[in-house]
């Protein structure tokens, strides 16, 4: 039986290694769901750059209050622009059908885009806008190609050019990497620390019980495993006169 | 006169449990595989009580389904634990049964006199599949959308009728409103459907009593054991020494659920699909459509069958005896013994390029399909059907090994 479990074994993973792929490299956000300071200065980002056409209609204000470590009188004076409500959630003002308009397509909900997308999709993706006349909007995205999202935080990164080389296999050139053409507010270094923090805070309108399901799993895994100690001398004990 | 007495004159209550429990005798010498009954029995009630639960806050409306799947992740109280519960339970539901059916598959526990044991079985399994595939649309995300709208179309490949069945199957002539509407009543339905019919499956078990790894028949071999001078040598009371023993598989099993429903819900996205995660839009095809891990083997059979004349109808056909034929197996192993423990070398290959291209077909179903890939899923669902169609004539060839009168340790 062990025998043919180890020749299963040894004849599906090079079966499984027959198949690859690739697309755009992504960088690793290395964002930390536990450090709030962050989290502080993400939801500050959040609804002054993205929240002019993206709402996060799942995410509760008090809610977030309360597990970003702000008091509602904070979150009230500084990140509520379209309610007085502090148990609202996080509408914003501007309708489809205007943003339908507006970019041609409705700038979709991000309550869950940390989800759907994965936060390396999300810092990469911020980061790469680059210059591209042909765009309606003056710039194209290496990650999401003729994006019809424009480059929200252009003064804070500035303005980069994007160096593609040929494809030597034909087919569209290669993106190799970016050229400062007009700098921001912010440092390189600076603006990638901006980037972690508000995709740490989408990662956390993703799942706001993300820490308190972790928490809770050690609890769950500590009684089971002693549940099973128990379970396992009791059925030792029963089976001694089977032997 | 005490309260049982009583009820036993009105109810056969002791009869009962003694039938089935404590004067049920199972052989000895159960192992590891044979934890995946009872734990599948787990699954199903964790289900349907996290099930009902979540029907409690669940609104089965087009506009509304995405939107109270995340009310209840993040407001109901518990809400993400019961969803988390569930969405790992489906996934893990599958595991159990196909470990189950494994367990069946190498000890020939599908042999006479148990051939409609397994027949029940094979019912309880594509009932699990259409309340899966049903369940997996109520979230109302992309994967939801776009999976169920693959599925049914696999329906209208069907000639003449396909077009008709696919509507009334959908209720419209897309995944809609009504769509959605219905497959939320079949999913409460089907699993308590699928409740009577495990019943079924269990009496069937205890008329003709457990195969065991060695695939000897205790009932014929001696009589005699501390408990009973009728009951066979080889057998023990279920209870309580089999519920003991499958409460350690419990707290064993209960570990690795709850590893994943605390640690890893979506289960690098094969639990839950990344692109679940957005809500379902009939005006944007996804990239990439994959079916759930559990169906994927199939998908990758229907994928692999190229059309005949533009049809994909050949390419169902193939999917849907991929299932079926499992109904056949009782008849097709003509072997003189029953457990790979006896059998020979032959059977034993089969058996492994079985599980290899069931596991590489299930890979083949997630990855898009290129030349390469869709020749490997050729050759694996043509090992797939061999295994079952040549078992006949090398079940019969294989040299066994003499199978001992009393089972062994």
């Amino acid at each position: 039986m062990r025998k043919l479990i180890s020749l299963i074994f040894l004849a599906v993973v090079p079966a499984l290694g027959l198949a690859g792929g690739g697309s755009v490299h992504l960088d690793h956000a290395d964002i930390d769901p536990t450090d709030q300071a962050s989290l502080q200065r993400g939801a500050k980002f959040f609804v002054n750059y993205c929240m002019g056409c993206h709402s996060a209609k799942y995410q509760r204000y008090n809610r977030m209050a309360q597990d970003i470590g702000l008091t509602e009188e904070q979150v009230k004076a500084n990140l509520m622009f379209t309610t007085e409500k502090i148990g609202d959630t996080m509408e914003i003002a501007m309708s489809s059908e205007d943003a339908n308009k507006f970019f041609g397509t409705t700038p979709p909900d991000l309550s869950l885009i940390a989800r759907s997308r994965g936060v390396d999709w999300l810092y990469t993706y911020l980061r790469s806008f680059y210059i591209d006349e042909a765009r309606p909007t003056g710039v194209n995205n290496v990650v999401f190609k003729d994006v019809g999202m424009p480059h929200v935080m252009w003064d804070l990164q500035g303005w980069q050019k994007a160096i593609f080389k040929e494809n030597e296999h034909g087919g569209d050139p290669i993106f190799e990497r970016f050229e400062l053409a007009k700098p921001g507010s912010m440092t390189p270094e600076q603006f990638d620390a901006a980037i972690r923090d508000l995709v740490n805070f989408l990662d956390y309108v993703g799942e706001p019980y993300k820490l308190e399901r972790q928490r809770l799993g050690i609890k769950v895994l500590l009684f089971l495993a002693v549940f099973f100690v128990l379970a396992y001398l009791l059925k030792k004990e029963y089976w001694k006169d089977v032997h | 006169m005490s309260l049982l007495s009583w009820i036993d004159e009105r109810y056969p209550l002791t009869k009962v449990w003694n039938e089935h429990l404590a004067q049920y005798y199972a052989p000895k010498n159960f192992n590891f595989w044979y934890f995946f009954g009872s734990l599948a029995m787990l699954v199903l009630v964790n289900q349907i009580l996290t099930g009902v639960w979540l029907a409690m806050s669940y609104k089965p409306d087009a506009n509304l389904a995405f939107g109270s799947v995340e009310y209840i992740m993040r407001d109901v109280n518990w809400g993400w634990l019961i969803r988390y519960m569930h969405s790992t339970g489906a996934s893990a539901f599958f595991i159990v049964i196909y470990l189950h059916m494994f367990r069946g598959l190498i000890y020939g526990s599908y042999r006479q006199p148990r051939e409609l044991l397994w027949i029940i079985g094979v019912i309880i399994y594509i009932l699990m599949m259409a309340t899966a595939f049903m369940g997996y649309l109520l979230p109302w995300g992309q994967m939801s959308f776009w999976g169920a709208q693959v599925i049914v179309n696999l329906f209208t490949a069907i000639p003449v009728i396909g077009e008709d069945l696919g509507v009334w199957i959908r209720g419209d002539y897309v995944i809609s409103d009504a769509t959605l509407n219905r497959f939320f009543a079949l999913h409460f339905l089907l699993p308590f459907i699928l409740a009577a019919v495990v019943f079924i499956h269990i009496v069937a078990l205890h008329k003709v009593g457990s195969n065991n790894p060695d695939g000897i028949e205790i009932k014929k071999g001696p009589k005699g054991n501390r408990w009973s001078k009728d009951a066979p040598a080889d057998g023990i009371p279920f209870h309580p020494y089999y519920s003991v023993k499958d409460i350690v598989g419990v707290a064993g099993f209960l570990f690795l659920f709850a590893l994943v429903i605390f640690y890893a819900p979506e289960m690098g996205g094969f639990f839950l699909e990344y692109p679940n995660f957005e809500p379902a839009n009939p005006m944007k095809t996804p990239e990439h459509i994959a079916p759930v891990w559990y169906f994927t083997p199939f998908y990758a059979i229907l994928r692999a069958v190229p059309s005949v004349a533009g049809s994909a109808f050949p390419g169902v056909v193939a999917m849907g005896a991929s299932i079926a034929i499992f109904f056949f197996l009782p008849w097709l192993d003509r072997s003189p013994v029953k457990s790979i423990r006896y059998k020979g070398p032959i059977f034993k290959a089969w058996i492994a390029i079985f599980v290899v291209c069931f596991v590489v077909l299930g890979y083949l179903g997630v990855q898009p399909a290129t030349p390469g890939k869709t020749l490997l899923a050729q050759i694996c669902t043509v090992l797939y059907f061999a295994f079952f169609l040549l078992m006949p004539i090398y079940s019969k060839m294989d040299k066994t090994k003499p199978v001992p009168e009393r089972v062994t340790q």
